[in-house]
């Protein structure tokens, strides 16, 4: 049962090749879903491959590698834009996972409550996809295509996420029934932009509520130059057609749609804040 | 692949150790270290990261070792709970403060809070409550409440460790050490390396036919040991646990009746069953019902059971009618919980080998004799033909008092005569393990003018699931107990255990006395609230007192202790009303509610004889053997019977060595279940240590005052200034030896329920503050103040123990479990509290005796979690203003509830 474990990306595509291997990040989707099962025959491990971990300036913003674990997030000294994805990153699962899980990981299971994707999203993420025949890009909101879902062909690996460059303050907040290790009923993310006290740009973003965790453009466009409480107001009264809630056994379609209004005022404001409160809302 | 280890081969340095050792790079590194490297302080709860068990540092950071290939470990440093305590400085610190804090109750999660507390001490960052929830948020723990472990982690010192005592001391657990340094062995940690492996074949559908393709066939194409169907049992294929009621086969014939079922079981090598083909039963799904609504006109589970009606239970005190008809205030109401899981951390695990004509078995268990004798029916042997041997037992909580792993291992073993184990899988463990009973409950109360209880009419109804397992007992202790600890005039109260397609329901903590409490201390708040009364002088009105009459008609002169309790919780309940009055003042979107429950709980089997039996011996060469068969699922009975014992006998604790559990060499201690064994085998302990010191000083011709002694090979008596030096025959068993037995006084109960079910109540009261997100309808406890009436506390540290891991498993029950049968077979689904979900606890323990119990000691560890959710949910409609009727208390439900108050706006 072969474990390949590349140090150059050439390697690791080469190895990908032909479709048999599966590739292996951190681990913690790949064994759950085996579900106590046998692993799979051939796996391409990509942690160890030059330039796919860490966390760098690039160009116009920031470089994040695909292999990035999530405490690597949360440890990375980065401007106030990212807090919303540290938030999230201090919620996926606990710190067991967050030191082995990583970014691509996290994007390319797919999940709709993905604890990476709403922060990703408000921070206009770009995909880097790497073949054989050459690397291309593309917004994360095309990216993620449905639940366990993505535009990852067979024998791609997502290399890297690019985060432009941006003013700003990022928010997260996540809704669940305990406190740690848990699946989301809800998420927020929001990066706010102020001039004075109003606002001048925010961006937002929902998880778990929608077969694909979703942006907000519509909302979006109506919050500049509204005050903060004005901006929660209208996060209030929004009607979120975007999102398409269902039931679960986490919570049902109507709670998670009048949730999800509360808990964008509330990133709204948390994001606008400079002294966060604890982002933890449940 | 690295090349620096051959190939097959992954090398590492384990715990400061280089090593290679042979494995699949694609296997879970989990079962690398357990199964290849010998590290068996790495526990398995779940494979999936939900509950950090396994947790172990890679290169100096804590990750679950079910998740990371094994491969992915090649060169890396890897350390486990074992090698951090014996080479670690910081490590060895927390595992001492962990012995303080009695922070390891069974002990199963233990390895992954303690890896992952190292990390975090060694990270520098300030030690807070909050940094130490988080670095341990990712390890689930069922016992302790958590609130030991974070004291024990702020506490990771050289501190001096707790002093020795007897009864009344807060000695550290006896057992405790090898809990905290690795060395503990749980049902799968003690499989012999060579043995086979057992997988169960399991019903895909709650109902179904099923017929079996050519076993031979496949045996021989798939490499398998053996095929075990219903053909293959021996003796009977059926048990249970209450007599009359042994109605659950090992394995179904013909049709299943629950999701789960085993239909067989194949035996091979970890590698053979790997490869092995589906295997071949074809299927055929039959109609189901998984709720009691419908359960009467479907077909029936059982056929002597008409309507699918397993069992009722009934108890009647004065007229509930007429009185209803007369009270000055009535209220009544519809409450309903669901199925809920054990949870503990250790699947169901156990291995057994064929000794000549003999089976032994060893696993996790509450019940080794109840095991024996229902292994011995099912492979038709005679009792003596079979051992069981139980290891530490990883949570049990009830669950673990019924067969479930060992009968495979017995009858695979017996056939090939070789060893073999099995492990249940976490899914396989939720979806085929007992349940706490769903209930649904009609109660009805009323109370005159000035507030004091007329009566009470209950009606619940439990699903008790596919087969009887503790249904019976469920049903014949709820109409008991549903009035709570009360004085209640007027009383009637059915009960009913309905068949669905779904696990069995069976023995969790309280045996469905959670579920009425749940009904009945959200009706007395609505009483109090009509009454205009306050909620705690409500009750302290109403609470029974020594001389009062239970609605059995028992009366108890003495230790009846609620009103203590009340009053004990009275400051705290003013100081916590007031608090939240002020905090309400100045806040619109969160409101803080405070909510006090009581509950009550009758110690061991309901009217029925229910003996403990303790033996203990010097041997010729004067060393003290305790034969303590009361077996430790982690709530202290190791201690607490040899504190007993110890004050009995007037030794110190430190001079007894433990022998058993074990079938062979520990007399039947009973069950560990029903708050049974500190009151029970306690007494049993009692009397052996009083019979061995009568004995003793009788051999000495000393007075009774006398000391003794152990020292030198023999034994001392110290009377009035003289010493006495006893000699000890060369005997080949013990030159002296004592064995006890005490079983309970109880009456039968006539057709009314009247009579003394139970020699021994327990009782207490808890006041739970927290606050609530009113348009989010979270939750957040702040704190929770838990009254408990244990007569003595023979180990006070114990008592909190039980107290906190009690409570927090009643916060589960408020706020956030229910199995839903094929939907929440995980540990991600199905939740249970995690180290930031339970508040700080504070316990007052109150000491008012009792006419039967050792020393005055009554059972403990039901109470502990009857009064929680009640209390919650009491505090959320303090809160808000909303009543939660259907548990669980989740966002969601809480919000709809606020909304339906109409002060969600």
């Amino acid at each position: 049962m072969p474990l390949h474990r590349p140090e150059s990306l050439d390697a690791a595509l080469e190895l990908l090749q032909g479709g048999r291997a599966v590739v292996l990040g951190g681990g913690t989707d790949l064994y759950p879903a085996l579900r106590d099962g046998t692993p799979p025959p051939e796996m391409v491990d990509l942690t160890r491959i030059d330039g796919l971990r860490g966390i760098s300036r690039s160009g116009d913003g920031w470089r994040i590698g695909g292999a990035t674990t999530w405490t690597q997030v949360v440890k990375a000294e980065l401007p106030p834009l990212f807090d919303g994805l540290k938030a999230a990153a201090r919620e996926v699962g606990s710190v067991q996972i967050q030191n082995a899980g990583t970014v691509a990981g996290n994007l390319c299971n797919a999940s709709p409550a993905a604890d990476g994707v709403p922060a990703l999203l408000a921070l206009d993420a770009q995909v880097e996809l790497a073949a054989p025949s050459g690397m291309r890009r593309m917004p994360l909101s095309d990216f993620i295509t449905g639940p366990r879902a993505t535009k990852l062909v067979p024998g791609e690996i997502l290399t890297a996420l690019f985060i432009p460059e941006a003013t700003g303050q990022g928010a997260f907040l996540k809704l669940g029934a305990r406190r740690y290790l848990v699946i989301s009923i809800a998420m927020v993310s929001a990066v706010v932009e102020m001039e004075g006290d109003t606002v001048k740009s925010a961006r937002l973003a929902v998880g778990a509520c929608s077969p694909v965790a979703r942006r907000l453009p519509t909302l979006e466009a109506t919050l500049a130059g509204k005050s903060i409480a004005q901006a929660e107001q209208a996060a209030l009264d929004y009607g979120y057609p975007e999102l398409s809630p269902i039931d679960d056994v986490r919570a049902g379609a109507g709670y998670r749609r009048e949730a999800v209004a509360t808990l964008v005022a509330r990133a709204l404001s948390q994001a606008a804040l400079t002294d966060k409160e604890v982002p933890h809302v449940a | 692949m690295s090349l620096d280890a051959p190939q097959g081969h992954i090398g590492f340095t384990l715990n400061g150790s280089e090593i290679t050792v042979p494995a699949d790079p694609t296997a879970r590194l989990s079962e690398v270290l357990r199964e290849s490297a010998g590290a068996r302080d790495v526990k398995v709860g779940c494979n999936a990261g939900d509950c950090g068990a396994c947790t172990v540092l890679l290169d100096g950071a804590p990750v679950c070792a079910c998740m990371i290939a094994a491969g992915q470990a090649q060169g890396c440093e890897i350390e486990t709970q074992a090698g951090l305590v014996a080479g670690d400085r910081d490590a060895e610190r927390l595992a001492q403060s962990f012995q303080r804090h009695q922070a390891a109750q069974c002990g199963i999660c233990t390895p992954g809070m303690m890896v992952s507390a190292v990390a975090l001490l060694r990270s520098g960052e300030d030690l807070t409550e909050e940094s130490v929830s988080d670095a341990l948020g990712g390890v689930l723990c069922r016992c302790t409440g958590y609130r030991k472990i974070i004291a024990a982690v702020l506490d990771a010192s050289t501190a001096a460790p707790l002093a020795e005592g007897g009864v009344g001391a807060p000695i550290a657990r006896l057992d405790g050490w090898q809990k905290v340094n690795g060395s503990e062995r749980f049902g799968d940690d003690v499989a012999p390396a060579d043995a086979l492996t057992v997988q169960v074949i399991r019903s895909p559908f709650h109902r179904a036919s099923f017929s079996f393709g050519d076993l031979e066939t496949f045996r021989e194409e798939n490499a398998l040991e053996l095929i075990l169907t219903s053909a293959d049992i021996p003796g009977e294929n059926r048990f249970g646990v209450i007599p009359g009621f042994e109605d659950q086969p090992v394995f179904a014939e013909g049709e299943t009746r629950f999701k789960g079922e085993a239909v067989a079981a194949v035996v091979g090598t970890p590698e053979a069953l790997a490869g092995m083909e589906p295997f071949p039963v074809a299927w055929e799904e039959l109609a189901s019902v998984l709720t009691p609504e419908g359960a009467d006109t479907a077909v029936l589970l059982h056929g002597d059971r008409a309507d699918n009606v397993m069992c009722r239970g009934y108890v009647a005190r004065g007229n509930a009618a007429e009185a209803m008809s007369k009270a000055a205030h009535v209220v009544s109401g519809e409450f309903s919980t669901g199925f809920i899981e054990h949870g503990y951390i250790e699947p169901e695990a156990a291995s057994a080998r064929r000794v000549g004509d003999r089976i032994e078995v060893q696993c996790c268990t509450q019940a080794p004799f109840m095991n024996r004798d229902g292994i011995a029916g099912i492979m038709g042997l005679a009792l003596e033909q079979v051992r069981i041997l139980p290891t530490a037992t990883g949570g049990g909580f009830g669950s673990k008092l019924d067969l479930t792993a060992q009968p495979y291992v017995a009858l695979a073993a017996w056939v090939l005569n070789r060893p073999v184990r099995i492990a249940y899988t976490r899914t396989e463990s939720i979806a085929t393990s007992t349940k706490r009973h769903p209930s649904q409950v009609h109660m009805e109360v009323g109370a005159d003018a000035e507030g004091r209880i007329s009566a009470v009419r209950f009606d619940g109804v439990f699903n008790t699931g596919a087969y009887a397992s503790w249904g019976p007992t469920v049903a014949n202790r709820v109409p008991i107990h549903a009035s709570g600890p009360y004085k209640t005039p007027n009383y009637e109260a059915k009960s009913a255990g309905i068949h669905t397609n779904t696990a069995p329901a069976g023995a969790f903590r309280g045996f469905g006395v959670p579920q009425s409490a749940v009904a009945q201390e959200q009706l007395y708040d609505l009483l109090a609230e009509k009454l205009g009364m306050d909620r705690l002088d409500f009750r302290r009105l109403n609470c029974l007192g020594n001389g009062d009459p239970t609605v059995t008609g028992q009366v108890f002169e003495a230790g009846m202790g609620i009103d203590a309790c009340f009053d004990a919780l009275k400051p705290h309940w003013d100081k916590a009303l007031a608090e939240a009055e002020t905090f309400n003042a100045s806040n619109k979107a969160r409101k803080r509610g405070v909510g006090i429950a009581a509950g009550w709980y009758g110690c061991g089997n309901t009217s029925i004889s229910n003996p403990s039996t303790i033996r203990a011996g010097i041997t010729p060469e004067g060393t003290l053997c305790l034969h303590q068969g009361a077996v430790d699922i982690g709530q202290g009975a190791n201690t607490v019977i040899t504190q007993i014992f110890a004050e009995a006998l007037g030794v110190p604790v430190g001079q007894i060595t433990i022998l058993g559990p074990d079938t062979d060499i520990t007399p039947d201690a009973g069950k560990t279940s029903a708050s049974r064994q500190t009151y029970i085998s306690g007494n049993a302990a009692r009397l052996c240590g009083a019979a061995l010191r009568a004995k003793i000083l009788r051999q000495g011709n000393v007075s009774e005052a006398a000391t003794i002694t152990l020292e030198d090979g023999g034994i001392t008596l110290s009377d009035a200034g003289t010493k006495v030096r006893v000699l000890l025959e060369p005997s080949e068993g013990y030159a002296i030896e004592a064995v006890e037995s005490y079983d309970p006084p109880t009456t039968p109960l006539d057709e009314n329920g009247q009579g003394d079910p139970y020699a021994v109540f327990g009782t207490a009261a808890q006041i739970c503050e927290l606050e609530v997100d009113m348009a989010l309808g979270t939750v957040k406890l702040l704190r929770i103040v838990a009254a408990h009436d244990v007569g003595r506390a023979i180990n006070p540290l114990l008592v909190e123990g039980q107290i906190e891991g009690g409570v927090a498993q009643g916060i589960g029950l408020a706020l956030m479990e229910e199995f839903l049968p094929g939907r929440t077979e995980n540990l991600h689904d199905y939740l249970i509290p995690t180290i930031g979900d339970v508040p700080p606890i504070e316990s007052l323990i109150i000491e008012s005796g009792d006419a039967h119990g050792p020393y005055g000691a009554k059972g403990l560890g039901e109470h502990c979690l009857i009064p929680t959710a009640p209390a919650v949910l009491n505090a959320i409609a303090h809160a808000t203003g909303a009543r939660v009727h259907h548990l669980p208390a989740t966002p969601d439900t809480v919000r709809v509830a606020i909304l339906a108050s109409g002060k969600g706006a």
